[in-house]
């Protein structure tokens, strides 16, 4: 483990809002090539850290770290989301944010946006390097909905989209922005067993074809456990353990957040 | 269905029972007696049962459209052969010869009508950039169209600068509004935006009535040149067929560069814009960047055409640029089809030519407009025509369709 690259470094990450203090530095590390998951009761400050990560929120405290791959180390506090993500950190959304009166295939190209470059000039001229560009938007988000199973709902509107194929195709517009890091929200919530197991196999396989770290929150414990190591706990803002699947399981201070105190007998 | 005629039957009794008093018994002081007029009644009773009737019906209608809409996505026929691209590009050139034909036809009364159509068309066309593609809502729209206007009436009186000099200058400066104005408004959305933007709009017409070593107050620019071809004498009605050759080259001239602005990167960062703003800066859209952008093209088009109108006109002053004629573009592009072209152009002609052609009934205008609104919103809030989505073509399609 320790000698693979650090893609993620999180420092003591504090977010107040007001009074409240919704992360209570909180460190977490993902490296290449991993599956981490961040778990804990709701409220826990998950999605407060995802959105300080992302840029969504600036954080009161502590350091984001990036160290893409032959690239200086970046730090992210305060950057906007769009430059977080054109750093190559792409996220989905807890709440399904897909953009509804827009197709399957324009969502994904949406995607695209932030690697490509035509802008109002070449646009109204349209001269041949702007259609080549264009086309090869169409081309490679139609290939990113084939890899995530979307490809037959292409023309589709994405609000008339089965709710687990929308979840997949924020995995598909997240990925179609070239991410080296994908944090995925809940990706599993609301699904049924069998969706979950779909989900759970095109995590692994983005994981290890895509060459893509993925940071997920989750609270399917049966897909983090199969999936996803190392997994941090938080509660109440604070980090309460790190560790493999295993160690959790069998960390008592997790047990305790989850079916709450006198678990001699209940865990 | 019977249900349906059952409740209207009774809303048409209950009708009758509320205005009895009022309809029915009218006290004839003159000769002491009470008269009773029944066949007034009557006609309550049959008008309340048919509009109900009719009400029910179309609601009813656009109930089953909606389950379909969400079944198969079906279009109405008028969006499929508007997809089939053999039949645009006749439809365009018929289009085309009609209106070079147009003033030769009729008269310059006619003329001038359609020259005002045409500047809604435009005026349209821009706002559908900010409100229709982007989602920002403008209520201070005809700002923009003042400052074309007044930069040409301005820079042709001291500078006696001609039309076709000032026509991209209106533009660039429109454009320069609309960063202006943009900047404060970044972080606001909804109905905030609506109100600043509202603000904006008085500002723009107040500093204009009452800055009158500037503007000339209230009271207007007058003998603003009409647009010159080589120096040439023209009377009222050829400066007039003029005018309107000019309009439609920038009628057709918006119209091609709005599609393509709204089939680019650009376009699909404004429409991602509108549906979700969170969503559109995590998929690393610049958020400030493509508002911006949209406002100042929104804005372009808006000072561009005020140019025009200026020379139309040959005297402007800030009464032409109050908030009606802000609510009138956006109306267009609502009633139209918010995002979609041909909708705001026929929108365009429907708001501004129908109008022009009824005024007999003038005094009903403002009546028939809101009645239209209202029931635009609620069978058909998606407008005429509704943006049709681009089919991309990805190569993969044929294969799994030859294997499948």
């Amino acid at each position: 483990m320790a000698e693979k690259h650090k893609l993620l470094e999180v420092k003591g990450l504090t977010m107040d809002f007001g009074g409240l203090r919704a992360v209570d530095s909180v460190s977490l590390e993902v490296h290449e090539g991993e599956i981490a998951a961040l778990i804990g009761p709701n409220g826990a400050g998950k999605t407060t850290f995802f959105n300080c990560v992302t840029g969504i929120y600036n954080p009161t405290k502590g350091d984001i770290l990036l160290h893409p791959k032959g690239l200086p180390t970046r730090r992210l506090n305060g950057l906007k989301p769009n430059k977080v993500t054109e750093m190559g950190l792409a996220r989905t959304f807890q709440n399904i944010r897909l953009f509804s009166d827009m197709t399957v295939l324009e969502n994904v190209m949406i995607g695209r946006h932030c690697r490509t470059s035509a802008g109002i000039f070449r646009s109204i001229i349209r001269d041949k390097s702007v259609r080549r560009e264009e086309q090869e938007i169409v081309e490679s988000s139609y290939q990113l909905l084939k890899k995530v199973g979307l490809a037959e709902f292409a023309n589709e509107f994405a609000k008339n989209l089965p709710y687990g194929a929308q979840r997949r195709l924020e995995i598909a517009r997240a990925m179609a922005t070239e991410p080296f890091l994908l944090l995925l929200d809940e990706p599993a919530a609301g699904m049924n067993p069998q969706e979950t197991a779909e989900l759970d196999q095109l995590i692994c396989r983005i994981s290890e074809e895509e060459r893509i770290a993925i940071l997920l929150i989750e609270h399917d414990m049966k897909l983090v456990m199969n999936i996803s190591n190392p997994i941090y706990v938080m509660e109440y803002g604070k980090k309460i353990a790190e560790g493999s699947p295993q160690e959790i399981k069998d960390n008592p201070k997790v047990i305790e957040a989850y079916l709450g105190e006198e678990t001699e007998e209940d865990a | 269905m019977l249900k349906d005629f059952k409740q209207s039957i009774l809303i048409s009794i209950w009708f009758v029972f509320l205005t009895f008093p009022l309809m029915a018994v009218r006290v004839n002081t003159t000769e002491q007696m009470v008269e009773w007029r029944w066949m007034t009644i009557l006609w309550v009773a049959i008008g309340s049962f048919v509009l109900s009737y009719a009400w029910r019906y179309f609601l009813a209608k656009k109930q089953l459209k909606k389950k379909d809409d969400e079944e198969g996505g079906k279009h109405s026929k008028l969006q499929l052969l508007m997809e089939d691209m053999n039949f645009r590009y006749k439809a365009m050139g018929v289009l085309l010869v009609l209106a070079l034909v147009f003033p030769l036809v009729f008269d310059t009364y006619q003329n001038t009508i359609m020259i005002s159509a045409l500047i809604y068309v435009v005026l349209g066309l821009g706002l559908n950039i900010s409100v229709g593609l982007a989602g920002l809502l403008d209520l201070g729209y005809v700002a923009f169209f003042a400052v074309g206007a007044y930069s040409y009436a301005l820079l042709n009186y001291h500078f006696d600068l001609g039309f076709w000099t000032i026509l991209p200058v209106g533009g660039i400066l429109g454009c320069l509004f609309g960063v202006v104005l943009g900047f404060p408004i970044l972080r606001l959305r909804g109905d905030y935006l609506a109100i600043v933007t509202l603000g904006f709009g008085m500002i723009i017409k107040v500093v204009l009535e009452n800055w009158s070593s500037f503007s000339f107050g209230p009271s207007g620019i007058a003998n603003i040149d009409k647009p010159g071809l080589f120096g040439m004498d023209m009377n009222i009605d050829s400066s007039t067929i003029y005018i309107y050759y000019i309009m439609i080259a920038l009628v057709v001239f918006t119209i091609l560069i709005t599609n393509r602005l709204k089939n680019s990167r650009i376009g699909r960062a404004w429409i991602a814009l509108r549906e979700d703003e969170i969503a559109c800066v995590a998929m690393g859209i610049d958020m400030a960047r493509t508002k911006l952008s949209a406002y100042a093209l929104g804005a372009f088009w808006a000072g561009m055409v005020g140019v025009l109108f200026a020379a139309k006109t040959t005297f402007i002053n800030p009464a032409s640029f109050t908030f009606m004629e802000s609510a009138i573009i956006l109306s267009i592009v609502v009633l139209g089809g918010m995002g979609s072209i041909l909708g705001v152009i026929l929108g365009a002609f429907i708001l501004i030519l129908l109008p022009e052609y009824l005024r007999a009934f003038s005094e009903y205008r403002m009546l028939a407009f809101g009645a239209a609104m209202v029931l635009m919103m609620i069978f058909r809030p998606q407008g005429i025509i509704s943006g049709i989505r681009t089919k991309y073509e990805y190569k993969e399609l044929k294969e799994e369709t030859d294997n499948g």
